[in-house]
């Protein structure tokens, strides 16, 4: 077909159309939280002036709330070891279930996959008991948790894959000596990277943004930046706009900016998810 | 070899399925056990037979909640997947820009449900400020609230989905459809629909369970109000179990309804999409 871009101008301005709705609300957060918190809900479309115009005062008042570096230390932390752990034992599970075929791999491929759809409210109340009485209750335990509710897909997706490898060459690489572990290391996992890229993101994503799961196993104690935010909902109604507003700026910046950085992989991976799922 | 490796089960399968048991699989089976008792802290749990289940239809804030998800999955969906698939159609005729497009629209995906639940919470209430009301006047603007964030988070994603789903079909077939003289119209219908079956499938069952299961943004947007008329399944059982004194094996026997209905509706669509798909 044709290579050079091709001309159509209503359907180009459309699209600008729907790119300005998509964008505009994120800018008017941002502009927001530079007014002082009373001007916000009353005239949130104007720009900021002499009058409503608080400097960083929202962003100060904000981090000191909801104590947010703390709680972005904590999102960082569980973000990236649950992600760690989750590409690193799923892998090895997902290899494990596909080579060695017996009964008891197959039902725990199903009951991996069953897992996927069972929604979270099922077991909420019951799996924050279980993790109280193991003392999984803290920012080190709920990577144990986030990795068995990672599980599911990332077993899926991670067995999709390796089903489609063929076994000679961890067949060579075991009749040379390798012991299994070796083999695991040396030639399947390197095989793996652009699914465990996939299951990185899509983990990555939900662990990150995920409310409800860490407020009730570690929220009492810890906050994580969405717990952080709704904490400034506080009690009955009455919700502080500018510090609002300053933390959903904090809370977006580095979303944007490792989008940015690693768009490329975000949307490959999640086109590659959906279709092995 | 796979008798060696079998050996190794320590390594390779114990660490996640010790996880899964005691996150997921542990706390399912308790759950379900427990939805036929009253309880409060698990261990004092007594057997009650449907008792749970008979309350739990007889609630009026769970009927409400139900019908009003349900409703909300039924628009959702819909307007997902249609918007998301003319974005995709036009992101794939090769107009400038494609890619900076293709980004923005994608980008919402990535911000969480409590996150762009307070975004909603100031642009919707500040456009009803003109009007001289709140998000909380009225359950409609509620629905079409969340209908707006719904669509703001996924129309990105499913749109990648389908964009993946139509350069996958081969170019030649669309060349001989315009040389035997079809319009474009005709070759969507004939053609590019029927190719992107496999898409639909998954944009389809994306959105369902997710729409239905939807949680972040009820609470951060509307957290119910009006007096619980905007309350969607997941918020509802949330309320019951920690809103309301001893309710815990009512919330739990909702909470497997929730489950059983949500595999009902999943598998339905499954069934009746993946019969569309062509080899």
């Amino acid at each position: 077909m044709q290579t050079q871009t091709k001309k159509n101008p209503i359907l180009l301005i459309l699209l600008i159309l729907v790119a300005c709705l998509f964008v505009i609300p994120i800018l008017l957060v941002f502009m927001n939280s530079f007014k002082g918190q009373f001007y916000i809900s009353d005239q949130p479309f104007s720009f900021p002036n002499a009058e409503t115009f608080a400097g960083l005062d929202n962003y100060i008042r904000g981090v000191e709330k909801t104590d947010f570096w703390s709680a972005a230390f904590f999102s960082l932390f569980i973000t990236v070891l649950s992600v760690g752990a989750i590409i690193l034992f799923t892998s090895m599970t997902a290899w494990y279930i596909t080579r060695v075929q017996n009964t008891f791999t197959k039902i725990l491929y199903y009951l991996f996959v069953s897992a996927m759809i069972i929604p979270f409210q099922m077991v909420m109340f019951t799996m924050t008991k279980v993790a109280n009485l193991l003392f999984l209750d803290n920012p080190i335990g709920i990577i144990l948790i986030y990795l068995g509710f990672g599980s599911g897909l990332s077993v899926f997706m991670f067995t999709g894959f390796i089903r489609g490898i063929p076994t000679a060459l961890e067949e060579a690489a075991m009749i040379d000596g390798c012991s299994p572990v070796v083999t695991f290391f040396q030639i399947i996992l390197p095989i793996l990277k652009p699914t465990a890229i996939t299951v990185a993101i899509l983990n990555a994503m939900w662990i990150w943004n995920d409310y409800l799961l860490p407020y009730l196993v570690i929220g009492s104690d810890y906050k994580t930046i969405p717990i952080a935010i709704q904490y400034l909902r506080g009690g009955y109604g009455s919700i502080d706009m500018g510090a609002m507003m300053a933390c959903l700026v904090l809370a977006i910046i580095p979303i944007v900016v490792f989008y940015l950085a690693a768009q490329k992989y975000i949307i490959e991976g999640v086109a590659a998810g959906a279709v092995k799922g | 070899m796979s008798k060696l490796l079998k050996r190794y089960y320590p390594l390779f399968l114990l660490p996640t399925l010790i996880a899964f048991f005691i996150a997921f699989f542990i706390p399912l089976i308790m759950g379900i056990y427990l939805s036929f008792t009253e309880f409060t802290t698990v261990t004092d749990a007594e057997f009650i037979g449907f008792q749970n289940y008979i309350l739990a239809f007889e609630n009026q804030d769970f009927l409400n909640a139900l019908w009003f998800t349900l409703r909300f999955t039924a628009v959702s969906v819909i307007s997902v997947n249609l918007i998301a698939f003319f974005l995709a159609l036009a992101l794939t005729k090769k107009l400038p820009g494609t890619n900076i497009f293709r980004t923005i629209f994608f980008m919402p995906n990535l911000i969480g449900g409590i996150v762009l639940g307070y975004i909603g919470l100031l642009i919707i209430n500040g456009i009803l400020l003109r009007f001289g009301v709140t998000l909380t006047y009225s359950p409609a603007y509620g629905f079409w609230g969340l209908i707006f964030l719904m669509n703001w988070q996924m129309i990105g994603y499913m749109m990648v989905i389908y964009i993946a789903g139509i350069q996958n079909i081969p170019p030649e077939l669309i060349e001989a459809a315009h040389i035997d003289g079809a319009n474009n119209l005709r070759i969507l219908r004939h053609i590019t629909i029927p190719l992107v079956m496999p898409s639909v499938t998954i944009c389809l069952f994306l959105t369902l369970t997710n729409s239905f299961k939807l949680f972040d943004q009820n609470l951060a947007l509307t957290n119910g109000a009006p007096a619980k008329q905007t309350q969607m399944l997941a918020l509802d059982i949330y309320n019951t179990f920690y809103g309301t004194i001893g309710a815990e094996g009512i919330g739990q026997a909702k909470a497997v309804i929730f489950a059983i209905i949500l595999l009902i509706i999943g598998c339905v669509q499954l069934y009746f999409t993946r019969r569309k798909e062509l080899d």
